[in-house]
């Protein structure tokens, strides 16, 4: 018996190698698989991040302006005029006057078009601000336009040609560079303005308060009755048919394809109730039905974990079943529901395609200011400028990539420390 | 008057009910010798009172609004002129939104004087429709307050009917989602039943050419478009495919890593680093890869001279493979920690190594979970929109070349339903009938998944 | 009559008394400490473990017994917080030597345990698992004579010969745990460790694998952990006592039984506490 022993160890110890080695490899195929997952998280980050940071700072062109109030046509005592100056043409002249020696129509037009088109309302607005400033001689900073951004953010990065301006316009913001007359300012019409065709005028507060709206409009909706429902089927539901078919739906529907989502917006509430297209209020509905699942699945998991000692306990002082449930297991459960409510809403606030089905897509200049008017919302403008061809609108979209990613991050982040406050608790 | 007056009123009147319940209550309680005699608590009346109050007025406006709105539609057909009631659903559709938008003063300048003439009856009708449901509501109101002032009695239990209620309403709100997924049958199912009285189903399901743009040009002969949906269900599958042979090994190895390998903090840092890539909009892995990977891997072979389009199904699966990744991990992580630890010591302690153990033993075991997670991955690649809509193609190319550009179910689906309309074309309609198709395929994908996960889980409990 | 009305940490002695030392071992533990984190399992044990005896480990429950055992083939590896110092020498070598490789050391020390454990897998497989593995037989013809040497000798050969391609999990609980054996033996090894095997079996089942471990003690060294005094008295040739982490008595089963050296084992086979 110890010669066949001996025979087997020497044969086990022989194959032990390989197997090591299958080991080793099985353990690095794991690693490996952690890295790739990871090193796309950071590629992805810093994709974004380098490609957004640009459209936060803004080329400005210093100008003197003459601000005569004349030459603007609007009348200095009267604040209803100022919307009806012809501010274009002020910049125009203040650009011209920096290059006295261009002389041809032609080139005074391309030398017009180094100053961002929508510089008039800046400068609208600014002497709404300040009517001090009519019928002076002002110095003032305005927006140059998104092939002079372009240029000028690659400025310092000689190694990245590509620019599109043309060879005088080149020598003109080359001469203004070298006069100290271009500088960056942080831009704050990133946050303040609306969508424009305009890479460096467009903004995302119309679709921030457009998101936002179609979150308050989802939240109300989704948050009680996913509540209701929770409780329904842990407290009260009858072990029967209509349960099972519930339950079942429920877990099902959090797995639908959310574009399913918008193909009913699109038949039952956009053409069958008639609501209105491109709102919050419709938007909101469709996200309510598409998150309701989720925060349902969560809330169910809050009520479980709820210790049916509490119930005894209030069983036993004769309260009854609804009044154990409001009084005791919805209030010990809300930090869960409320986890699950943020789950819900952040997976909501990222979603694009039901909302693209009920024409919440359209190009909306106008910030909504209720939840009828037509709107958009972060995802589906990120989707949009995304297609638009000009550069800045690159760095647009990653920006505000940025900033929807900020937001998720936080909305996260609050889930995790309500469950760790939760998990506390017992 | 207004709809946010009504819903005020409604609110004053609930107020003023919960009121009455109370100091009625109250005074019915003081003269049978005290309140506490009551069956019930003063404010519990009050509450039941303000149930009694809202509950009729919410649901009348409620439904009132909803009929309003296709009683109105039929109404504006029937005064406009014959020859628009012999047009289309369709355009008859287009009709009514332009009535709409004169009635609300939006429309241009030029408009035609029938439609004017229908915008300004509908517009009184408008009011008059809302004039009637204001006097209704308010009766109703005053119906109810009177009633209850008669109503509430000591022997009342005021408390009893509150939570009757309740229960009716939160029964109520678990139905929701049943409704749901019948809204979503009937809707889809219905939209592709007239679809399918244009198109033949068997077209759809085994045509071979897709070109749904043609139905547009209803002067060319024979233009019903082509409806061969083969080619998208080819490029879904395909995409799909590239992405679950990414994602299935990366996530089941990062899973298995995590929770048979890693320390405690490596997993800590590691878990939430993942969650985050799960967390990140498709909208944001779309515009990576149309913008970044793309550009990218199609220099990269060029340079290994390969032809490889920007909107090949490599690119979109891939970026989807990285989507999913995480999804993968967390559900096989769940499935892998519930393979009980007695049958890792017994394979251990048959002198296997630890990844034999994974292999032959944990990895066996969890299969049905295993099988399961890869059915909901499976589901939640056929559905995934945005990124295959900003990366993948839209030309219909019947290939299974992942070098090619392809498109999808969800990327026609998208480019069919944005913008305008028709309603009933059957290029509009065949995007409900893609819908019908992705919605039972996912359905059973994921009826399988949790059934078989189910199973599984019952199995080691 | 050594009577102890208050069982304390100091009626637990220094060192263990009876005969924990024996001139054939096959496996020589030598003042070994366990830790868990901090807490410490396992006071400074020391036992002999003879060639071809069962010897069977008893005590309350939390006395450190089955800690013990998986010390022996080291399958307390798998919990991270574990810890061990002293010596286990088996074939003149310390296992806990830092070049020894715990693979070759489980498939020459085998376990069973607690719970039936069979794989999701058919019962042919199950017993060709461990072969396998090693590459023992890797000949099919090798391999199925093992299989059914392993599932004679673990009694199962005639129950399940019919069905060696069904799933395992389809056993009855003392099938399973007898095909449990039957893998175990089938990579051929010097000690089978049994963590309380009948603990969830019936008490028919438990006759059979009782029987089992008798015919299996002619071939190979048995220790096993149980937490029924009966079965330590009906199975073993030696029995130790362990209370509190302590080893506090070894002495051969009948002496144990009727006539043990310390109050505190007497105490617990008297059933005072357990």
């Amino acid at each position: 018996m110890t010669n066949t022993n001996l025979t087997q160890r020497q044969i086990i110890e022989a194959g032990l190698k390989k197997r090591y080695r299958k080991e080793r490899a099985f353990k690095a195929a794991g690693v490996i698989s952690i890295i790739f997952g990871l090193s796309w998280l950071v590629l992805l980050f810093g994709d974004i991040i380098g490609k957004g940071m640009p459209a936060f700072k803004s080329t400005m062109i210093q100008l003197s302006v003459n601000l005569d109030a004349d030459d603007l046509g609007i009348d200095p005592e009267d604040a209803t005029t100022f919307n009806k100056g012809n501010y274009d043409r002020v910049i125009r002249n203040a650009i011209r006057s920096e290059f006295a020696e261009v002389k041809s129509r032609g080139d005074r037009r391309s030398l017009g078009r180094i100053v961002s088109s929508n510089a008039g309302y800046d400068l609208r607005d600014l002497i709404k601000e300040n009517p001090t400033l009519i019928n002076t001689q002002a110095s003032v900073w305005v927006k140059a336009d998104s092939v002079v951004d372009d240029y000028f953010k690659n400025y310092y990065s000689p190694q990245k040609p590509g620019h599109i301006l043309t060879d005088k316009q080149l020598i003109w913001v080359n001469d203004l560079i070298d006069r100290d007359k271009v500088t960056f300012q942080f831009n704050k019409g990133f946050f303040t303005s609306s969508d424009s065709r305009d890479p460096e005028s467009a903004g995302v507060a119309g679709a921030l308060k457009g998101s936002v709206l179609a979150l308050i409009v989802c939240l109300v909706l989704a948050f009680p009755i996913a509540i209701a429902a929770a409780v329904y089927l842990e407290e009260f539901a009858p072990k029967n048919r209509l349960t099972d078919i519930i339950e079942v739906n429920i877990n099902n529907l959090a797995a639908v394809p959310s574009i399913i989502f918008g193909l009913l917006g699109l038949a039952i509430f956009l053409n069958l109730f008639g609501m209105p297209r491109s709102a919050p209020l419709l938007g909101g509905m469709v996200l309510a039905l598409m998150t309701l699942p989720t925060i349902i699945i969560s809330a169910r998991a809050a009520i479980k974990a709820v210790p049916p000692s509490i119930r005894e306990a209030a069983y036993g002082l004769g309260a009854s079943k609804m009044q154990v449930v409001l009084h005791h297991v919805i209030p010990l459960a809300m930090p869960g529901m409320l986890t699950g409510a943020i789950i819900g809403i952040a997976q909501a606030l990222g979603e694009t395609a039901p909302l693209l089905m009920i024409g919440m897509v359209a190009f909306i200049v106008d910030i909504p200011q209720g939840i009828t008017d037509p709107a958009t919302v972060l995802p589906v403008q990120i989707y949009l400028w995304s297609d638009s061809p000009e550069r800045g609108f690159v760095a647009n979209t990653s920006a505000a990539i940025m900033v929807l990613l900020g937001v998720l991050i936080t909305m996260n982040l609050s889930a995790v420390l309500l469950r760790k406050r939760l998990e506390k608790r017992w | 008057m207004q709809l946010s007056s009504l819903f005020t009123l409604l609110v004053i009147a609930a107020a003023v009910a919960y009121f009455v319940g109370y100091s009625r209550s109250t005074s019915k309680g003081l003269d049978i010798g005290g309140v506490h005699k009551l069956s019930s608590l003063p404010s519990q009346y009050g509450t039941l009172a303000l149930m009694w109050c809202l509950l009729p007025g919410v649901s009348l406006i409620l439904t009132w609004l909803l009929v309003e709105n296709s009683l109105l539609n039929a109404m504006i057909i029937k005064v406009l002129p014959a020859s628009a009631q012999a047009l289309s659903e369709g355009e008859q559709s287009l009709l009514i939104s332009q009535v709409k938008s004169t009635a609300a003063g939006v429309a241009g300048l030029n408009v035609a004087a029938e439609i004017k003439q229908a915008a300004d009856l509908y517009s009184g009708w408008v009011t008059r429709s809302r004039m009637y449901l204001s006097g209704l509501s308010i009766a109703v109101i005053i119906l109810t307050i009177a009633l209850l002032y008669k109503k509430i009695a000591d022997t009342t239990r005021a408390r009893n009917k509150i939570e009757r209620v309740l229960e009716g309403l939160f029964m109520m709100s678990s139905l929701i989602a049943i409704l749901t997924t019948l809204g979503i049958v009937l809707s889809v199912i219905y939209e592709s039943w007239i679809f399918f009285s244009h198109v033949s189903p068997i077209d759809f399901m085994f045509g071979t050419h897709w070109s749904p743009q043609m139905a547009m040009r209803e002067d060319q002969a024979g233009s019903s478009g082509a409806f061969g949906a083969v080619p998208l269900f080819v490029g879904t599958l395909l995409i799909s495919f590239i992405a679950l042979s990414i994602a299935v090994p990366a996530g089941l190895m990062t899973a298995i890593y995590l929770s048979e390998y890693a320390h405690a903090k490596v997993r800590n840092i590691v878990k939430p680093a993942l969650e985050i890539l799960a967390g990140i909009p498709t909208v944001v892995y779309g515009f990576f890869a149309a913008v970044t990977v793309a550009p990218f891997m199609r220099d990269s072979a060029a340079a290994l001279d390969i032809a490889l389009s920007p909107e090949s199904a490599l690119i979109a699966g891939v970026v989807m493979g990285v989507m999913i990744i995480p999804f993968v991990s967390s559900l096989s992580d769940d499935v892998i920690n519930a393979v009980p630890q007695s049958l890792r010591d017994g394979s251990l302690g048959l002198g296997a190594t630890h990844s034999e153990t994974i292999r032959q033993v944990v990895i066996p075991a969890a299969l049905p979970g295993i099988v399961g997670s890869i059915l909901l991955a499976g589901s939640r690649a056929i559905g995934e929109t945005m990124i295959v809509v900003m990366a993948a193609g839209l030309a219909a190319n019947l290939t299974v070349n992942p070098l090619e550009a392809v498109t999808t179910v969800t990327v026609q689906i998208v480019t069919i339903l944005v913008g305008d309309q028709e309603f009933d074309s059957p290029k509009t309609l065949a995007a409900f009938a893609l819908g019908l198709m992705l919605f039972f395929t996912t359905l059973m994908l994921n009826f399988i998944a949790l059934h078989v996960t189910k199973k599984y889980q019952e199995r080691y409990d | 009559m050594k009577l102890v009305d208050n069982v304390t940490e100091h009626t637990i002695p220094k060192d263990t008394v009876g005969t924990p030392f024996s001139d054939n071992a096959e496996i020589s533990v030598r003042n070994v400490d366990v830790f868990y984190g901090e807490k410490q399992a396992i006071h400074n044990v020391s036992l002999d473990i003879g060639k071809n005896e069962v010897i069977a480990m008893i005590g309350p429950s939390g006395c450190g017994k089955s800690t013990f055992l998986r010390v022996l083939n080291r399958m307390n590896d798998t919990i991270d917080i574990c810890r061990v110092t002293g010596e286990i020498i088996h074939d003149g070598e310390n296992i806990y030597a830092p070049k020894t490789d715990v693979v070759p050391l489980r498939a020459r020390v085998g376990m069973v345990f607690q719970k039936p454990n069979p794989f999701p897998k058919s019962i042919y497989d199950n017993v060709a698992y461990g072969p396998k593995l090693h590459g023992i037989a890797s000949r099919r013809t090798d391999l199925d004579e093992i299989v059914e040497t392993s599932l004679t000798k673990a009694g199962l050969w005639n129950e399940v010969k019919d069905r060696l391609h069904t799933p395992g999990t389809g056993l009855s609980g003392g099938q399973q745990q007898r095909l449990c054996i039957a893998r175990t033996i089938a990579v051929n090894p010097e000690v089978i460790l049994m963590d309380e095997p009948c603990s969830a079996l019936d008490p028919i089942a438990t006759a059979k694998i009782e029987e089992l471990i008798a015919e299996l003690s002619t071939n190979y060294t048995i220790a096993i952990v149980t937490h029924s005094m009966q079965q330590a008295a009906r199975v073993s040739n030696r029995t130790a006592y362990f209370h509190l982490g302590h080893l506090v008595e070894v002495n051969p089963t009948e002496q144990v039984f009727t006539n043990p050296d310390h109050a505190l084992t007497e105490a617990y086979i008297t059933g005072r506490f357990g």
